[in-house]
């Protein structure tokens, strides 16, 4: 049988405040244990919650950004459950009446654009953490992050593949972090994924039982995750049994995932409004505000990149992938390099660097006039192009200037065909057999003495004019 | 001095008369005396206050005192006080000594009053005879065999037993007028959002609201300037412009229109209360006032509401209280659910128990919308019944309860019969109104029967004024109880 | 309707309260006579009436966003039943 994999994603992206979202203590990663709480961190007695402006104005922000529904009116509720890193026994959140609804988000997979639609997006605040460590067999509780401000974002489900998740997870990964509302460090988890899938036979109509995945906060353990999840309730169902409503987690040293709780022990939560805060109401004017600072978006600028620059479409997805990728690229055509030779140079060379090094483009050492200059030089044909990667690679390791290196290094191209001539009568005269070869028909025996003569300048030969030369020699 | 008004032990304190130690020290000599018997403080700590009271005299002498700077206060439980144990009457909290000072607190110590002490309460303010405190029941001063009222039983007989000119209150469901009613002291509860809730232990969030207890309508009033004010920590706390509520005391009531609802005065209003109201009544006509007949034809249907709403708020209020970060742990245990539930049974009475279970019900998943939402709907209906009987009024007037204070013990089994005794009190803090309770004298069994008050909403000032002049042609307000 | 003695341990379970098997019998007792009181609303037709969650009719306030809390660790920490090296320690979890 053809199974069908239906995926919607819940997704907690961490907002950039610098206080919590209902108290003024600082959200500030990686302070000692318990020292970033204020007594509605700790639900001192008496303690009571009030509300961030700057949590608000984000959540309006990536509501506009989606083209969702920014809500007038939205209300805050109680989520209730006990555990320790809930200090007050109870979540607030947003239940009936969230601040944002609708709204949808591109995805592109194999170069096949897909439209991802989204439920919903509301303001809430995060748990503590619970530390394992060795505490006499008990559990330590830091409750820094209580109260960091999340908006957690709810898709459809619309996802029809892991790489269809994953494509809608970087999308959106993007989304918040180029408009600022997210630092997007999922190693700290401001970035954290809940994946619900289920499987159905192709064709039909009704979804299958869900299993809820939780808390995967990298791209690559949602792939792995949702793969091994769909396998497993493929061969559970083919095998003759039921796939069971549950949430799971996913263990990437093994690869597998595990059951956390089933729909028997799901929570009673017992949502209602929060009596403590009254509605919170967003006027036309401050959304007319937001709208007015927002950037301009990825999608937006990936057209105008297709159309100003004249790139193809996937050189104008990639370099929109982060806003500073895409400054960079712009700052490097600014500085007057050919538009597609900076994206074919971006989206090589330096990502290939940057992804080895594991940094992102803030931190590459050659700036984009640098890489303009290095640009220019190929182009007038100073250097070429196999020489180019050398000085970006000796300009990365330096950070001295694309012509301090062709001159130190005497990295000139050779473009004087008196002096390649010399070089490929002496190549004609030394390779016999490729000049046979190459006679008898066999065009590739040509590359081969290009090579030679490329070798024999150390490099430094213009090899069109080589070429050239060595097609009259042998004609 | 125990006698005196706020106006004479500020003037006593401005001459030098008396100072802040003395005052304080006579005080806490009665306290100490009495506190035996009628079990009013939970805690005193003689040091604290006289070192409270040291730092009054310094600002009487250096000249940044205010006119309330060194007069002695109780302070209910419910509020947390720094370095002062803050127990809400509960177990839970036995141990409990506050990291930090609630805003009413915080005004208090701004304005120089001294603290006298801390005073008993139904546990975490749900009761209406301080019987479910951890801390044994508070006496009433009047009959030792008669409940104080609740929850701020407590501070209601420290000012009845001149333990204390002043004291500090929270009413969420008649918790300043019914106590006040049963001991023969004024209280009023402000429109819900004047008194910051900041540190105020929350019984049921969208009800609660701090008030004033003291011999006289005017006493309330400066104490209220000091306790009322907005709080940016406390989101329902209202922006509005500072009020002096003792600015219309003297007002003449010619032509107020006070409203007499038919539904308070029906069946199940004992005939000497009723007989004291009706007194009162007529006092008011002599005044000048205009009395009216309304209708508050909801008024049972509060009962209810309320008891669905509190209980749901308090479920989830009470959920912070786990053995984690404050409060009681239990010793024995097993795993982290049963040191929850083992916690939990242990630190919380019967009454408190009784309301989160209650409440954890209404709120469950299929009973949302038949109790939760239905009793929010009455909510809307009961404060639309106000604001109808507004229209014929400018005051409302009735009993505080059905009785005059009960006997220990009488209804402590029966929780349903409790809670039908706060029937003319609910209906208040639903709607978020103001009320207060005025001594208006005594019922066949000599115990002290309030009328209520109900202004609409920022009325307080002429809710104030209106108790004011009533006490001004009465004397039920200065009689003590002999003890 | 009335709570069964299965109602009155879910809701105890919610809770996170014991009741002993000696007090559940008192407790649901009790808690019926308590819904016995509050059943009389459930007949009031509220159509078209809008729940009331506050007492005023406010829109929420909103605070600047400064990190202005102090370090109040120790403080805090002095009620705890149990810290150690500035965490709160509870019964092993398990997920």
């Amino acid at each position: 049988m053809k199974w069908e994999v239906v995926i919607g994603l819940e997704v907690h992206t961490q907002l950039t405040t610098s206080s919590k979202i209902f108290s003024p203590a600082s959200t500030a990663f990686g302070a000692e244990p318990n020292t970033q709480t204020a007594v509605v961190d700790i639900a001192l007695p008496g303690a009571l919650p009030v509300m961030n402006r700057a949590a608000v104005d984000k959540a309006i922000q990536f509501g506009l950004a989606i083209g969702a529904r920014v809500n007038r009116k939205s209300v805050f509720a109680r989520k209730n459950y006990f555990y320790p890193d809930l200090p007050k026994g109870y979540q607030i959140s947003q239940f009936e009446l969230p601040i944002v609804e609708g709204g949808q988000i591109a995805i592109n997979v194999d170069g096949v654009e897909k439209v991802i639609n989204l439920t919903r997006a509301h303001l809430e605040e995060d748990a503590g953490k619970s530390l394992h460590g060795d505490y006499h067999g008990a559990t330590g509780i830091d409750l820094n992050r209580a109260g960091t401000p999340l908006l957690e974002i709810v898709s459809e489900p619309e996802m029809r593949s892991a790489a269809e998740a994953v494509a809608y997870a970087k999308a959106l990964y993007s989304l918040v972090t180029w408009i600022g509302i997210c630092d997007g460090n999922m190693q700290e988890g401001s970035f954290r994924c809940d994946v619900n899938v289920s499987v159905r036979p192709e064709g039909q109509a009704e979804f299958g039982t869900r299993r809820e995945i939780k808390n995967l906060n990298s791209f690559r353990f949602i792939e792995q995750a949702i793969r091994a999840e769909v396998q497993w309730q493929i061969e559970t169902i083919e095998d003759g049994g039921k796939i069971e409503q549950a949430t799971v987690l996913f263990d990437p040293d093994t690869g597998e995932t595990r059951m956390m709780r089933s729909k028997e022990d799901a929570h009673d939560y017992r949502y209602f409004p929060d009596p403590d805060l009254p509605p919170l109401v967003i006027d036309e004017d401050w959304i007319e505000r937001v709208r007015n600072a927002l950037p301009e978006l990825p999608h937006d600028m990936q057209q105008r990149f297709e159309r100003q620059y004249g790139i193809p479409a996937y050189d104008a997805v990639t370099l929109t992938a982060s806003k500073a990728l895409a400054g960079y690229y712009e700052a490097t055509v600014a500085a007057g390099a050919d538009a597609k030779l900076a994206s074919n140079w971006i989206m090589g060379d330096i990502s290939a660097t940057l992804n080895r090094e594991e940094q992102d483009i803030t931190a590459c050492p050659v700036s984009a006039a640098a890489l303009a200059a290095l640009i220019g030089r190929i182009a007038d044909k100073t250097i070429n192009n196999k020489t180019a990667k050398d000085v970006l690679k000796k300009m990365w390791e330096s950070g001295d200037s694309t012509d301090a290196i062709i001159e130190r290094d005497g990295l000139k191209q050779e473009s004087d065909s008196g002096a390649i001539e010399a070089i490929v009568l002496e190549v004609i005269a030394a390779n016999p057999k490729s000049v046979e070869e190459y006679r008898a028909g066999k065009e590739k025996a040509l590359n081969s003495l290009v090579g030679q003569v490329m070798k024999a300048s150390r490099g430094k030969a213009d090899p069109a004019v080589a070429l050239e030369l060595l097609k009259q020699k042998l004609a | 001095m125990i006698e005196s008004s706020l106006k004479q032990l500020s003037a006593a304190l401005a001459a030098r008369q008396v100072s802040a130690v003395e005052l304080a020290g006579e005080f806490l000599a009665r306290a100490k005396q009495y506190n035996g018997e009628l079990n009013a403080y939970i805690t005193l700590d003689e040091q604290k206050t006289l070192s409270e009271a040291h730092d009054a005299d310094v600002r009487r002498a250096d000249g940044t005192a205010g006119p309330l700077t060194g007069i002695p206060v109780a302070h209910k439980d419910i509020f947390c006080q720094e370095g002062w144990l803050t127990t809400c009457g509960s177990k839970m909290l036995g141990n409990f000594v506050s990291p930090y000072s609630a805003h009413v607190i915080e005004q208090c110590r701004a304005a120089g009053l001294v603290t006298l002490g801390r005073t008993n309460m139904d546990e975490f303010a749900m009761g209406s005879s301080n019987e479910n405190s951890a801390f044994g029941p508070v006496k009433n001063p009047w009959d030792k065999n008669a409940v104080p009222g609740g929850s701020s039983g407590g501070s209601a007989v420290a000012v009845a037993a001149r333990l204390a000119p002043i004291a500090t209150g929270t009413d969420t469901g008649g918790s300043i007028r019914q106590p006040a009613a049963f001991c023969g002291v004024t209280g009023i509860k402000p429109t819900y959002g004047v008194v910051s809730r900041f540190g105020m232990i929350a019984y049921a969030s969208s009800l609660d609201q701090g008030g004033p207890f003291a011999k006289s309508a005017e006493d309330c009033a400066l104490l209220l300037n000091v306790m009322a004010g907005f709080d940016e920590r406390d989101a329902t706390s209202l922006q509005r412009e500072r009020e002096d509520y003792s600015r219309d005391l003297e007002r003449p009531l010619a032509g107020l229109r006070i409203g007499l609802p038919r539904e308070y005065f029906a069946d199940g209003l004992a005939g000497d209360v009723a007989a004291a109201i009706d007194a009162a009544i007529a006092e008011y006509k002599k005044l000048g006032a205009q009395i009216v007949e309304v209708s508050l034809p909801n008024t049972r249907l509060a009962i209810p509401s309320y008891y669905v709403i509190a209980p749901a708020e308090a479920s989830s209020n009470l959920s912070r209280f786990d053995g984690v970060r404050y409060g009681h742990r239990a010793a024995d245990f097993d795993g982290l659910v049963g040191m929850y539930e083992q916690t939990r049974a242990e630190g919380f009475g019967w009454e408190v128990k009784r309301r989160i279970l209650t409440g954890t019900y209404v709120l469950s998943h299929g009973y949302y919308d038949a109790y939760y939402l239905q009793a929010q709907k009455i909510r809307r209906i009961i404060a639309n019944d106000f604001q109808a009987a507004f229209r014929d009024c400018d005051l409302i007037a009735g009993p505080v309860a059905p009785t005059t204070a009960w006997n220990l013990g009488e209804k402590s089994d029966d929780p349903v019969a409790m809670y039908l005794a706060d029937i003319y009190t609910l209906g208040v803090n639903l709607a978020g109104l103001p009320g207060m309770s005025v001594p208006a004298g005594f019922g066949a069994d000599g115990r002290p029967v309030g009328l209520q008050l109900i202004g609409n909403y920022f009325d307080e000032a002429r809710l104030l004024n209106a108790a004011h002049r009533f006490q001004q042609a009465t004397d039920w307000h200065l009689k003590a109880p002999a003890l | 309707m009335s709570l069964s003695l299965d109602d009155v341990k879910r809701i105890a379970r919610l809770s996170r309260i014991a009741v002993t098997d000696d007090e559940l019998a008192a407790t649901q007792t009790q808690l019926n006579r308590i819904f016995g009181l509050i059943e009389e609303m459930r007949a009031v037709d509220t159509t078209g009436i809008e729940p009331m969650s506050h007492a005023q009719d406010v829109v929420l306030r909103l605070r600047d966003d400064a990190a202005t809390a102090p370090n109040r660790r120790e403080a805090f920490q002095a009620v705890a039943p149990a810290v150690e090296d500035g965490l709160y320690l509870v019964p092993k979890v398990i997920e």
